[in-house]
This record gives structure tokens, C-alpha cells and sequence, in this order.
């Protein structure tokens, strides 16, 4: 068993698996069963001055059937009395005093950041989140990524909130930015032990083609909302890398944003998040979802040889670099596995339509036209099948072949084929030697 | 499906049919989203080039997943007009779902029928509640009048497609029903009269008219149609079931296949004896296996299917084996009937040889059914149209177009009995080429009509 317990900002975690703040987060019975399931921590549900939520709140992106791909909610901050949220807080970190309870706050004024984290550290907190990243609601009060946008507020608030607390601050980022780095900086410099991101991306997540009315409806009108949800993982994952990478940036990172499994969580990780937090999953399938997050991330850890999360952490990180430097002598083209082809013909007109027109059929539509294996615009080398099957028609002879002459190692193909490993990408570079665009800029200077 | 303009064509809901569950239910519209969404979009499918209409399958099961129901029933409709029966009659394993390429993953194939079925049959329904066609009558009119000879699917298929370019099409029908096989003769679990006789007044109320009750070769002449009309299709289907003429066969107890089986599906006051205990069908073709299975289902005790050669050599579909088998048919092997042993007048054994030795041996039975085939009765139209050796009438492979330039057919009569989606197809090609041999581009034709370069011949 690899060890899965973290340390972030001195506080301990008995695993990288944390409740976003959010409703799973909402209460005390809530975030107890949460850590009965597994999860290691939970950033509870932001705490202000209570508001008043509409009807209806959230809305989903289903996509071929699948449900829920993105996740959309108009929701604000807690609606239930302060008291009754410390007083549960209070009552968890006295029943689970080895997980994790990190508040998170939202609120106005430098009085009332006073009085709400010292609240907050008397019922127990373990650390702090600052919420600059809600993207509804609460911005046009002046708080949330009404903040999260405007680095020079965040780093003032950061600043009282350091001023007043005694257990560690995270700062929690809104992606609604041009570029993460300047929040994220802004936090570390207003002295920030750590940071949370990604809270939700503004967006309107459908309209109600029947009513004519924007997703999710209160009665004839609606707002944009927060999207989150599996289908923000690659905004995520690119931001934290973003800050992971800066080295202005010296504080851990707590990654959020369309996790939903292990797989995803390590790959979190492997950019440079030393923990990981989440919402929309567990607002789907519950928090039983942490069982398989710990296992799987536990077997993949044994079959690495790592031996604990931390060595995880930050292990993509140096393989993320800027274009320039990418190497342009590598060489790859797409290898049909003829045995595994069922036939299916996506990969065709996927490089016919949309990449460099060098996947073949034998009996390609033009062929009748031609009289030769092409799709009619004809490749421009000599065209030697990897593969000729009998050529009957059956449906063997739909399996097509690349030309290797002319495929340029895109990856499109091997992205569309339904089969699993049938299409691989091999290597073909001629020469070992790396060059970059970087390196031709460099040598034309000379 | 109805409409007011056209006249209802009913039949009597008490019958023997009825008491036959659908075996492959309509879609709801979660199963139909999740089936719809499974389907991999193929580029030049294999399941289209295995259709004989080629209708574009993916195309229309994608629209099924955008929720767009009517576009999708016209993609349907637009390859073949009775994409409702077909998608409920086809063999489909046979055909479309046996291509998918789902089928080489190993994986369960897409059940295409079904969802076209769905799409149809849902289109229709919505055709009914809006009250707007699917597809309107064409005003312009042009001169042209065809008739066209039964209304079974061929004829159907064929009036439908001139009616929608604005020629008059006239069917005569000899029976009192419309619809051909789709009414009399589809196995009850799959399609019933009710369904046959809907898609029929669906087609009708696109400008068709049906003349139910008038026999061509015998009430109006053949030569007569072809003076007063620009073009005639023929599409008689098959005659009256083949005979053995066994000794002791004529008397109760002894049934042709298909006039048992329009027994069953038609006639409101036939039931079955109840003391039917044991029933012998003779054949080995789907004609055999249909009658077997819904005997069977009806509740006779002993269903047995005697076949002169082995399984192997049988015509019948082994899905529609495999399907009787479920219901306890049998099947004997290698023999051959020799005479039908009566006591009094019932029915009591039928006696038999063996194909593979010499043996002969009676087997009890109360009913015979005889599944031989059907008869060629091109010759009743008229004695004048040419036929192959076996007995098919000859047509361009194309055109559907016969010897006498006037004169089209399609379906049974010329493939010597195929699938109601093969008759819909020659329908389709005969009135395509009538309209463009009178200068008129059909309207569904266009770009839609999906031609595929690549055959597909199965596995
Ligand atoms: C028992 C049985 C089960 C079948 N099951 C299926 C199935 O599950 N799926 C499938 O796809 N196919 C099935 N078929 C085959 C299918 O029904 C036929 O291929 C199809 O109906 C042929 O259509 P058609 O228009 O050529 O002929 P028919 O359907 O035979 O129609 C011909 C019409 O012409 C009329 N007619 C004949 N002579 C004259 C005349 N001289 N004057 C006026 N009218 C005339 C007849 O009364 C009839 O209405 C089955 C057939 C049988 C016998
Ligand atoms: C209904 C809902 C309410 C949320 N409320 C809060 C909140 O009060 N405070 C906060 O910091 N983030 C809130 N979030 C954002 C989540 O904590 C999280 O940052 C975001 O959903 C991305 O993670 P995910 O893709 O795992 O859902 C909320 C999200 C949802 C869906
Ligand atoms: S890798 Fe790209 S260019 Fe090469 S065959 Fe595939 S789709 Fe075409
Ligand atoms: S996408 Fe894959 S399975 Fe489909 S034709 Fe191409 S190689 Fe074959
Ligand atoms: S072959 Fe199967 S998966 Fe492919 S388009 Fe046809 S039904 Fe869909």
C-alpha cells in the first residue's frame, strides 16, 4: 500500500481526497458521511452573510446520451444561519479530528473577514479558503470573482485574512481571467500558504428551445451560471499547470475542476497539485465515488513504484513547456491494425474531411471513377497498401490503409477509430537529434 | 395515419391474431435514445449497403438522437415508402443488422429495425397530431395516369412515389383488402392486418386510389389497362399455395401454409379445434417455420416440421429456426410424406418415408400443413407475358421495365418470392424510371438517394 497522506500547508491529510466547497460540503451530517466514505477532507460550503437562493439552480450538458458531461449552477453561498454552520464544524472536527475541515468564506468588509475567521478557527477550522472565485451572485455585491478578477483587491483581502488568521490561507481562483498568473501571483504576494483553483467558468449552459428561455429557467428568465463538471477538466488541469510552473508562484496547489476519478486526480498530481478537491462528480454518483479514487490511486502508485503521492506530485511538470521548444525532427504516422478493423470507416473521412487525406479504401468512393484505390484527389506518392485483404466485398475490404508517404502523425484518426488500439501512433523520426523552433530562432541569429 | 379525404379500410378486431403479443414492442424513448446513441455513424456504412432500398441508416438513426423524429422518418421514407413494415418485417439479421460492424467487436449490433420503427412510427403519430405531412401533395400535376396490378407492397411502393410527382396511379385489387403478404400472410407477432392496412391508407392519402374486388386477366384485361393507362405495373405477388395432391389429403384437417395462416390473421370467425394435439407441417422454407411458430404459440401441444433433407439444406432463416425452436417446435429430418391416413373423415397419422434409408412409418397427427410454396400465376393476368423457367417474369434488372415498353414489375412475381423490402426497392426503380422516361426528376430521388459504392455481400 502506497502511503496517500498528504501535507499541505502543515496541515495533514490522510489522503489527497477532498469535498470542493460546495453542497456536498453544505453540512455537518453531510461532510461526516463524506469522511465515513473515505474522502480525506472537505472545504466546507462558503460561509457569508446567509443569502437567498432561486429555483431552479443548476443545469447539465448531456452529450450521445451520456449524462451530465458539464454542470452548470446559479447557486450562491450558504443560505443557512452562521451559527448552525460552526456549531457542525465544530461537532465534525470533535468526531474527525484526523480529517480535514478547511472553511471557506466569502464576505465584505475588513470587520466582518475579522469576525468570520475568528469564527471560524474557535469552531476548529484547519485552515481558511478564500473564495474569489464564485462567478454569479456574489460578484455583482463586490465578492467573489468580483475579487478573484481584480488581483490588487485579492491581494489586499489575502493580506487582511493573513493578518487574522492562524491557520493556513488557501486562495481560491476564478478561471473567468486572461491569464491565471496574475491572481495567482497576486495571492502569493498578499501572502496566500496555498491555492485552490479552478472554481466554475461563466457560461450560459443551454435554452429551452420550447420556452425560448436560457438553462437553468427561474420562471421566464434566467442568469449565466458557474460550468463545471468533467468538461472543464482541460481548463483546469492547464491552469494549475500554468502555476505550477511559474516559480514566482512558491505555495502548494489544491486542484478542483472536473474530477471525477483517479485517473483524473493523478493526472492533477502529475501537474503539480499536491491535493485535489471535488463536486460535480460527487453531486452525480455520492461520495461512494472515493472508494475506487483511493484504491485506483493506489494501485497505480504500486505499479509506478512510487511510494506515495508525493512522489506524484509535479511529475508531468517539467514535460510541459512552451511550443517553441517542442522538437520539430519528431516523427510520427498512424499503423492500422487490419486483425482489430472492424470496418467502421471513421477514420477515413476523418482524414479525408478534417486532417490530410491520406487514409485509402480499397474501393474508396472514387474508385469507380479512377479505376485505383483512392479517394479521387489521389495521393501524391505511389500508393502501396499496408494492407490488401482479399479485396471481396465483404466487410473486410472496408479496412482501410494509411499512406505513409503522406500522413503527418496528427493523431485524428486514431482519436476517432471506436476500437480500442487499433489505430497506433509509431515513430518515425529520422534522426535522433532534437530541434526546436526555439533552437532555428537561436541558430539564424548567429 | 388516416386521413379524412381517404376511405377508412377496416376489418373486424376479432381474430385469432390478435391474441399474439408484438415480440419486438415499440421502442420507449429512452431505449430508442440509447440504442440510437450507440450507433458508431459509419462512414459508407456496411448496414446501407446491406439494405436492398439503401436506406442511409446511420443518417436517420442520428437524427433519432437529436430528437428529430419527422427528418429522421424521412430519410426513411425517402429510400423506401414502407420503412414502417419493413422496419417491423425485415430480417433484419439477415440483412442491415447482420453487416453492423458492431457484429466484428463482438458486440450486440444496432437493432435498426427497431429503431426504425421507432422513427416511423412516431413521425406518423405526429403527422396525425400536428396535421402536417410529412410529405404534402405534390399540385403539380402531370398527365400521366399508371395502374398497377395488386396492392401488395410492390404496387404500394411504386403509387406512392408517382403520386407524389403528381401522376395518377390507380391500383386494382382483386382482394377486398389491400396491402398483399403484409396483410395476409406476416407472422402476427411481427406485423398485424391492423398495421398492414394503416401503412396502406398512409400511402393512399398521398393521391392513390385503390379499386379493391377487381381481378386483371379476368375482370379487366391486361391489353385493356395498357390502352387506357401510360404505363401498368404488375405486382401480383405469388398464387395460391402449392399442393401435394397426397392421397387422403382432401377432406378437414389438411391446410395449405399461407391460406392457414390468412386464416389466422383474417378471418374473424376461425379458431382452432380444440382438440388439436399434433400438427405436421411439411417444408423447410420461413412459409414452414412461420406456420409452425404460430401453431405452436396458439397452443397446439406437438409442432413438428418434417423436412426431406437436414437442417442444413433449409431455406428458412436460423434466427427463424432458432425462434421456433423456442415455442417447441421440432424438427424431423429427412423424410418425405407419402399419404394422408384418415380415420372416418379426421385426420389420424400421416405416413412417411425416410430419405436417407428405406424405412416408412406412420406419424399420428391431427393436422397436415402443407408449406411447399407457393404457385406462379403470371400466366392468369395474361398468357402473353413473358416468364423464366421458373415461372418469374422477366424485367431489366434496372428499370424493372419488361419486354413490352409500357409494362413494369416488381416483387414476388419476379424474384420468385423474396422480402416485402425487395418488393418495395423494384417499386421504387419502376416508378423512378417511368417518371424520368416522361421527363420528370423525382422528387425524393435528389441527392438523398444513397447509392452506395461499396456492395456488401455478407459474411
Ligand atoms: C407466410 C409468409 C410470411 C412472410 N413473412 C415475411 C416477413 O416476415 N418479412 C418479409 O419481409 N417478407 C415476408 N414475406 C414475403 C413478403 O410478404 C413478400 O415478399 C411481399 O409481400 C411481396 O410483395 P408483392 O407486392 O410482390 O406481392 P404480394 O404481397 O403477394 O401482393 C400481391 C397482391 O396482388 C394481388 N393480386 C394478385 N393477382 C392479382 C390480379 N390478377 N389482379 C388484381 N390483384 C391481384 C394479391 O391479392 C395481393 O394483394 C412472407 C411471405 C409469406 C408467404
Ligand atoms: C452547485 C454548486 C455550488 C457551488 N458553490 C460553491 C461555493 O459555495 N463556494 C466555492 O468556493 N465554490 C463553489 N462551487 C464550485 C466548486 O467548489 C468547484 O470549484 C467547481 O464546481 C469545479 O469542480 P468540479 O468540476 O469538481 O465540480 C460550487 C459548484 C456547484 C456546482
Ligand atoms: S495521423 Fe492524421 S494525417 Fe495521419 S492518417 Fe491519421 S488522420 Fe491522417
Ligand atoms: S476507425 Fe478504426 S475500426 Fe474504423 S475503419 Fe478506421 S481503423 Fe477500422
Ligand atoms: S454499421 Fe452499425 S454502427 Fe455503423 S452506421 Fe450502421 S448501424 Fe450504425
Amino acid at each position: 500500500m502506497a502511503d496517500l497522506s498528504v501535507n499541505i500547508c502543515g496541515i495533514e491529510s490522510p489522503n489527497p481526497f477532498w469535498l470542493a466547497s460546495a453542497p456536498p460540503t453544505n453540512t455537518g451530517e453531510q461532510v461526516m458521511r463524506g469522511f465515513d466514505a473515505g474522502w480525506g477532507g472537505a472545504v466546507w460550503k462558503t460561509l457569508g452573510e446567509p443569502i437567498v437562493n432561486v429555483d431552479s439552480r443548476f443545469g447539465a450538458v448531456d452529450y450521445s446520451g451520456t449524462k451530465v458531461i458539464g454542470f452548470n449552477n446559479i447557486e450562491l453561498i450558504t443560505d443557512r444561519p452562521l451559527d448552525a454552520n460552526f456549531k457542525e464544524i465544530y461537532e465534525v472536527k470533535k468526531q474527525y479530528p484526523d480529517n480535514v475541515v478547511i472553511v471557506s468564506l466569502m464576505v465584505e468588509s475588513k470587520e466582518e473577514w475579522r469576525e468570520i475567521i475568528k469564527r471560524s478557527e474557535d469552531a476548529g477550522a484547519d485552515g481558511l479558503e478564500l473564495n474569489f472565485g464564485c462567478p454569479h451572485g456574489m460578484c455583482e455585491r463586490g465578492m467573489g470573482s468580483a475579487v478573484g478578477e481584480e488581483p490588487k483587491v485579492l491581494q489586499e483581502i489575502t493580506s487582511w485574512a493573513k493578518e487574522f488568521s492562524s491557520v493556513p490561507v488557501f486562495v481560491k481562483l476564478s478561471p473567468n481571467v486572461i491569464d491565471i498568473r496574475d491572481p495567482g501571483i497576486a495571492a502569493v504576494k498578499g501572502g496566500c500558504d496555498g491555492i485552490s483553483l479552478i472554481n466554475t467558468i461563466k457560461s450560459i449552459i443551454g435554452v429551452d428551445l420550447d420556452t425560448l428561455v436560457p438553462k437553468p429557467s427561474v420562471g421566464k428568465e434566467s442568469t449565466h451560471g458557474g460550468y463545471c463538471g468533467p468538461a472543464i477538466k482541460p481548463i483546469a488541469l492547464h491552469m494549475a499547470a500554468v502555476l505550477a510552473k511559474d516559480p514566482q508562484i512558491n505555495v502548494p496547489i489544491s486542484g478542483i475542476g472536473g474530477i471525477s476519478n483517479w485517473q483524473d486526480a493523478a493526472e492533477f498530481l502529475a501537474l503539480g497539485a499536491t491535493t485535489i478537491q471535488v463536486c460535480t462528480a460527487v453531486m452525480h454518483y455520492g461520495y461512494r465515488i472515493v472508494d475506487d479514487m483511493i484504491d485506483g490511486l493506489n494501485n497505480y502508485l504500486n505499479e509506478k513504484g512510487m511510494r506515495s503521492t508525493s512522489e506524484l506530485t509535479g511529475q508531468a511538470i517539467p514535460g510541459f513547456v512552451e511550443w517553441g521548444e517542442l522538437d520539430l525532427n519528431y516523427d510520427l504516422i498512424a499503423k492500422i491494425d487490419a486483425d482489430k478493423c472492424i470496418g467502421c470507416g471513421l477514420c477515413y473521412v476523418a482524414c479525408l474531411d478534417g486532417a490530410h487525406q491520406c487514409i485509402h479504401t480499397q474501393k474508396g468512393p472514387c474508385h469507380a471513377w479512377h479505376g485505383k484505390p483512392d479517394h479521387g484527389f489521389g495521393p501524391r506518392t505511389e500508393v502501396k497498401p499496408a494492407v490488401w485483404h482479399d479485396g471481396g466485398d465483404t466487410a473486410m475490404s472496408h479496412v482501410p490503409f494509411v499512406d505513409e508517404e503522406e500522413c503527418i502523425g496528427c493523431n485524428l484518426c486514431m482519436l476517432v477509430c471506436p476500437v480500442p488500439d487499433c489505430i497506433t501512433m509509431e515513430e518515425v523520426s529520422q534522426t535522433k537529434v532534437k530541434e526546436s523552433w526555439a533552437d532555428r530562432v537561436a541558430k539564424s541569429r548567429t | 395515419m388516416n386521413d379524412d379525404t381517404s376511405s377508412k379500410l377496416t376489418i373486424s378486431p376479432d381474430r385469432l391474431e390478435k391474441k399474439f403479443a408484438d415480440y419486438k414492442p415499440l421502442y420507449t424513448e429512452s431505449e430508442a435514445l440509447i440504442e440510437a446513441n450507440r450507433c458508431l455513424n459509419c462512414y459508407d456504412a456496411p448496414c446501407i449497403s446491406a439494405c436492398p432500398t439503401g436506406i442511409d441508416i446511420p443518417a436517420f438513426i442520428k437524427k433519432i438522437a437529436t430528437g428529430n423524429i419527422i427528418g429522421s422518418a424521412k430519410v426513411i421514407f425517402e429510400a423506401n415508402m414502407l420503412g414502417y413494415s419493413t422496419g417491423r418485417v425485415c430480417p433484419v439479421e439477415d440483412l442491415c443488422v447482420g453487416a453492423c460492424v458492431y457484429n466484428d467487436l463482438n458486440y450486440s449490433p444496432i437493432q435498426i429495425g427497431r429503431l426504425q420503427r421507432y422513427a416511423t412510427e412516431k413521425a406518423l403519430e405526429k403527422e396525425v397530431s400536428t396535421g402536417k405531412k410529412l410529405f404534402p401533395r405534390n399540385s403539380r400535376k402531370s398527365e400521366k395516369k399508371v395502374a398497377l396490378i395488386g396492392a401488395g407492397p410492390a404496387s404500394l411502393a411504386c403509387a406512392a412515389y408517382l403520386a407524389l410527382d403528381g401522376v395518377e396511379a390507380v391500383i386494382f385489387e382483386k382482394d377486398g383488402l389491400p396491402g398483399g403478404l403484409n396483410t395476409m400472410a406476416v407472422a402476427p407477432y411481427k406485423f398485424q392486418t391492423e398495421d398492414s392496412i394503416n401503412e396502406a391508407n398512409w400511402i393512399l392519402q398521398h393521391g392513390v386510389e385503390l379499386k379493391t374486388g377487381i381481378e386483371i386477366g379476368k375482370d379487366i384485361s391486361l391489353e385493356q389497362l395498357i390502352d387506357e393507362y401510360d404505363a401498368v405495373f404488375i405486382g401480383i405477388g405469388l398464387g395460391t399455395d402449392s399442393r401435394l395432391d397426397l392421397p387422403g389429403s382432401d377432406g378437414p384437417g389438411v391446410w395449405g401454409a399461407t391460406d392457414l395462416i390468412r386464416q389466422i390473421k383474417n378471418n374473424p370467425d376461425f379458431s382452432l379445434p380444440e382438440d388439436l394435439n399434433t400438427a405436421l407441417v411439411i417444408g423447410g422454407g420461413n412459409t414452414a417455420i412461420d406456420i409452425s411458430r404460430e401453431l405452436a404459440m396458439l397452443g397446439a401441444e406437438d409442432v413438428r416440421m418434417l423436412y426431406r433433407r437436414s437442417r442444413k439444406e433449409m431455406r428458412g432463416y436460423d434466427h427463424e429456426i432458432v425462434g421456433a425452436s423456442h415455442y417447441g417446435v421440432r424438427l424431423v429430418e429427412n423424410v418425405t410424406p407419402l399419404e394422408v391416413v384418415r380415420h372416418g373423415k379426421k385426420v389420424k397419422a400421416l405416413k412417411v418415408s425416410s430419405t436417407i434409408s428405406d424405412d416408412t412409418f406412420e406419424l399420428p397427427c391431427d393436422w397436415v400443413v402443407e408449406a411447399v410454396g407457393q404457385l406462379k400465376h403470371v400466366s392468369d393476368v395474361s398468357p402473353e407475358i413473358e416468364v423464366d423457367e421458373m415461372g418469374r417474369l422477366i424485367v431489366d434488372s434496372e428499370t424493372r421495365r419488361t419486354a413490352h415498353p409500357k409494362v413494369y414489375a416488381g416483387g414476388d412475381c419476379i424474384n420468385g418470392g423474396k422480402e416485402v423490402v425487395n418488393a418495395a426497392q423494384d417499386g421504387r426503380e419502376a416508378a423512378f424510371d417511368m417518371l424520368k422516361s416522361w421527363g420528370i426528376s423525382p422528387s425524393l430521388h435528389g441527392k438523398k438517394y444513397f447509392k452506395s459504392f461499396f456492395t456488401y455481400n455478407g459474411h
